[in-house]
């Protein structure tokens, strides 16, 4: 595991392959009904953010600003913020608000929950929304440790006690409106009375509208929130999490929930051990629907692993999306041989060694990384293929090898909302996207270009 | 349910929207957004970002943490025709410890390593909102690798809390003026010009530079489209500044008018009327006839090549409504003008950055019951474009969702677009975006557009 560059030694972020800690809280907040998010500092945390996620979805995000000038850094931003809050439910009749800071309000110190008890005293308690305060330094971790907060502040925040029930909650993590919408059909089709959140599966792609909404239909409705300590388990998809941090580890250790926590459901095995949980949890086999769409994925498999076997691929996003992916590949033939992420907890290296054995030497994993190190290490490695976000099109181009687009941000495309990668729909929707870019190129670069392949 | 038709306007924003008729005329524009009242606007480190972005032989180091970078990272469609520095989003990544004991450091070893590795003619350092507050004095840093190197290290004052996107202008402005005035200028002639505020998106720079050869009119630099640092060095060698997009480069003009004694012209490039204006004025400026006959020329062989299709699309168009909403005030008088020789009425003029002369200048240029308006936001956006029934919406990805979510047309005018829409191949493109977005077959399947039809037609 050498790297042959000198990306390692480089002090400066070439190219960044994350976005920052706020930025998972609005997606957090966006997956609660009739919600908005104010991020506590200057104007442009809020605007910037906007223009990344609308990019991305398409649909409309609106974010407040407690909008921070000169006086506020030096005085703090408490008259700023209370003005802004006002301003928010004015315009927006909000059930919530989600205010989550950003450097400049943690670096002047801010002390959100003391502001907003001011604020509460100041009004009247009863007419106001839940607000609900997290704290999203962005020198502190990525958007996706900003997304994991959030969710577990909105958890602390608002569940109640009460007595164990016979629920299901389910904590997906920063997965797709199409992945949310699927995940939400499971449960339906098991029966189970479940709760996921955050679900922005209407909220971040919706239909077209007859009417103006202030704020897009749909989300995890707040009495759901407020009742999920009473869940009898929770699932929490992620791998790379610190479990005791995490929304999951909350229930588990404040309401005596049973928590099961692993890596996102892609790819058969992976996909097996949710629909297990869920077997086990509903005590229901597994619907007939879902067992077919199981048999014909791997029939594809069957089907399509002549072209892939043996494939060398870089894998890069979200630490929870890489590790995803590398499992699923590894199961397909595919060498996952680069595995990069901006994310910083350092678990990939571990995950990686155990899921490929004695083939871990072939992987290269950059944690904390960027684009930069992801292009000077992909040149030596003969790659046939890039999964990951589009950032790594200049790298496609360079390469001229296909890029696999999943995750976040997805700027270059339409329908990124309606990538499935999920499940055995998911990873078979996944799957050929693969097969098929993989056959392009055999295709394209054939003389005689042959239509039966 | 609440609508948007039901929205009020709250109280401290009444008075940045004005319809015309109303009785006394007044806006109150170019101050701090409203907390809470989503504007559409960044920062001050926005309005640095754009500006100097497109310099594609510097360095441009974000110093803060990644998501000024994140969000910055290739985002604008300004093309260079050689390096293309520009394209690399550098940060200094500034981590909870670089909080605590202070980036020098980390900049200064950034800085070291990027000129070393990348050897640009430059660098610009641009601090973001906590550079300030956790003591780093960035000045001192970029003085001595500037005196390690021998590289010039520009810092900018942006942090982002400090004013409005326009202070982020002044401080690219500021930055550039301490480059402008240390170049040669002895390739520079007499019959020259810097175009300036103009930032070479989808390659209009080059469009605008034939232009002037073509009317025996030297360009000396681009200001910042296509930039060189040495071209800027340079540019007081120029014998008139044209300055497009005023908001942005304006106070360069002003500063270069001061130190230098250079002129400026203010114009556009947008739409037949602006844009040939600018031509003629620039033409009118050198007092030369031969320039001038040429001028006409280029003028007239330019129009009546793209009038018969302006002419197609007007008859498809005639009638329509739209609204504009952008960044600068100036593009949107062009764009009421564009819009006329397309057919299309203005229903809804408005701008971030405007000021009191600008929207002066706008009402007279509009019809009567224009809505004028300062630093709106999506829910006030929204209720005017339903109250006004317009067709079309003009402004940028952030805008997008609310025309096609009432189903309206759009077109992106903002920075970002990878579309030349200036000068008369711009003009054309405009005119086929406008159509090609109003006339699309879709819209019939639009719910909101069928109730809208409906109600018309009892």
């Amino acid at each position: 595991m050498t790297l042959s560059s000198n990306a390692q030694s480089f002090v400066t972020t070439r190219n960044a392959c994350t976005a920052c800690t706020p930025l998972g809280a609005v997606m957090a907040f966006a997956g609660l009904e009739n919600s908005i998010c104010l991020l506590h500092g200057s104007q442009g945390c809020s605007t910037y953010i906007r223009r990344y996620l609308i990019g991305h979805f398409r649909e409309p995000m609106d974010i407040a600003s407690s909008n921070f000038h000169e006086a506020s850094a030096v005085f703090g931003g408490k008259s700023n913020l209370f003005v802004a809050l006002d301003n928010v439910i004015n315009q927006y009749r909000p059930s919530l608000i989600g205010i989550a800071t950003t450097c400049l309000a943690e670096t002047i110190g801010e002390d959100l929950p003391q502001l907003l008890r001011e604020y509460r005293k100041e009004r009247n308690q009863n007419s106001l929304p839940a607000l609900v305060a997290v704290s999203t330094p962005s020198y502190q971790g990525t958007h996706a440790d900003g997304f994991s907060s959030t969710v577990r502040a909105m958890i602390e925040c608002l569940a109640e006690d009460g007595a164990v029930g016979d629920s299901l909650v389910l904590l997906p993590g920063m997965v797709s409106p199409a992945d949310l919408r699927y995940l939400k059909g499971v449960l339906r089709d098991f029966g189970i009375a479940g709760t996921v959140l955050p679900d922005f599966s209407d909220t971040l792609d919706g239909p077209t509208w007859d009417h103006y909404f202030r704020l897009p239909s749909g989300g995890t409705a707040l009495d759901k929130v407020r009742g999920i300590g009473a869940a009898r388990t929770v699932i929490e998809f992620s791998a790379v999490l610190d479990p005791e941090a995490t929304a999951g580890g909350y229930l588990q250790k404040a309401y005596g929930c049973n928590r099961l926590m692993y890596s996102h459901p892609v790819g058969i095995e992976a996909s097996d051990r949710f629909f297990k949980s869920l077997e086990i949890f509903s005590g229901k086999p597994m619907p007939e629907e879902h067992c077919g769409e199981r048999e014909r994925l791997i029939d594809s498999y069957i089907d399509g692993h002549k072209y892939c076997f043996g494939k060398r691929a870089a894998v890069f996003g979200d630490e929870d999306m890489v590790a995803a992916l590398i499992g699923f590949l590894h199961e397909v033939g595919i060498k996952p041989v680069l595995c990069v992420s901006g994310g910083r907890t350092r678990r990939l290296r571990e995950l990686v060694r155990g899921l490929s054995g004695d083939r871990g030497e072939e992987i290269l994993v950059l944690g904390d990384a960027d684009f930069t190190e992801l292009a000077e290490a992909a040149k030596d490695l003969d790659l046939d293929l890039l999964v990951g976000n589009c950032n790594g099109y200049r790298l496609s181009r360079e390469l001229k090898i296909p890029l696999v687009r999943v995750g976040l941000p997805i700027h270059d495309r339409i329908g990124a909302a309606r990538i499935l990668s999920l499940g055995y729909r998911g990873t078979q929707q996944l799957y050929d996207r693969i097969i098929n870019a993989l056959l392009e190129v055999a295709q394209d670069g054939s003389p005689v270009g042959y239509t039966h392949l | 349910m609440r609508t948007a038709t039901d929205i009020d306007i709250l109280e401290q924003r009444k008075a940045q929207i004005y319809r015309k008729g109303d009785q006394p005329f007044g806006m109150i524009c170019d101050k701090a957004s409203l907390a809470g009242s989503v504007s559409q606007r960044a920062c001050v480190f926005c309005g640095s970002r754009v500006v100097l972005y497109p310099i594609a032989d510097a360095v441009h180091l974000i110093h803060g943490p990644i998501g000024c970078a994140s969000y910055t990272w290739d985002i604008r469609g300004a093309l260079s025709s050689g390096p293309e520095l520009h394209r690399i989003s550098f940060s200094t990544d500034l981590r909870e410890t670089d909080v605590i004991y202070g980036g020098e450091k980390k900049l200064y070893r950034a800085l070291k390593e990027l000129i070393e590795t990348y050897k640009p003619k430059a660098a610009f350092v641009y601090s973001t909102c906590i550079v300030g507050l956790i003591g780093d004095d960035v000045e001192g840093v970029c003085k001595k690798v500037e005196k390690e190197t021998g590289i010039t290290v520009q810092p900018v004052d942006s942090e982002g809390f400090k004013g409005t996107k326009k202070n982020g202008y002044k401080a690219a402005c500021a930055a550039l003026d301490k480059l402008v005035g240390t170049g040669p200028t002895d390739h520079i002639g007499p019959r020259s010009i810097n175009i300036m505020g103009e930032f070479n998106l989808a390659g209009e720079a080059w469009m605008l530079r034939d232009y002037y050869e073509r009317m025996g009119v030297q360009v000396a630099a681009t200001v910042t489209g296509d930039g060189r640092v040495d071209d800027i060095r340079s540019c007081h060698g120029a014998a008139l500044n044209v300055v497009q997009c005023s908001g942005s480069m304006i106070y360069l003009a002003k500063r270069m008018k001061e130190r230098f004694g250079i002129p400026y012209l203010r114009v556009s490039y947008f739409g037949v009327e602006d844009c040939s204006g600018a031509l003629y004025d620039v033409a009118d400026f050198f007092r030369d006839k031969r320039m001038m006959e040429r001028t006409r020329d280029l003028v007239s062989s330019e129009v009546s090549s793209i009038l018969p299709e302006l002419r197609r699309y007007r008859k498809a168009l005639e009638g329509k409504k739209a609204a504009i909403y952008t960044g600068g005030a100036f593009k949107v008088f062009s764009l009421v003008r564009s819009l006329r020789t397309l057919g299309v009425k203005t229903v809804i003029g408005g701008s971030q950055t405007g000021n009191e002369e600008d929207y002066t200048l706008l009402r007279e240029l509009c019809d009567e019951g224009t809505i004028l308006i300062d630093d709106t936001n999506p829910l006030e956006l929204s209720k005017f474009v339903q109250e006004t029934a317009a067709d079309i919406l003009i402004g940028g990805v952030k805008e997008r969702p609310i025309a096609y979510k009432l189903g309206m047309a759009f077109c992106d005018h903002n920075h970002e677009r990878k579309l030349p829409l200036a000068g008369y191949e711009g003009m054309l493109n405009f005119a086929r975006e406008v159509y090609s977005s109003v006339c699309s077959p879709v819209w019939r399947f639009s719910p909101y557009r069928r109730k809208r039809e409906e109600k018309v037609a009892s």
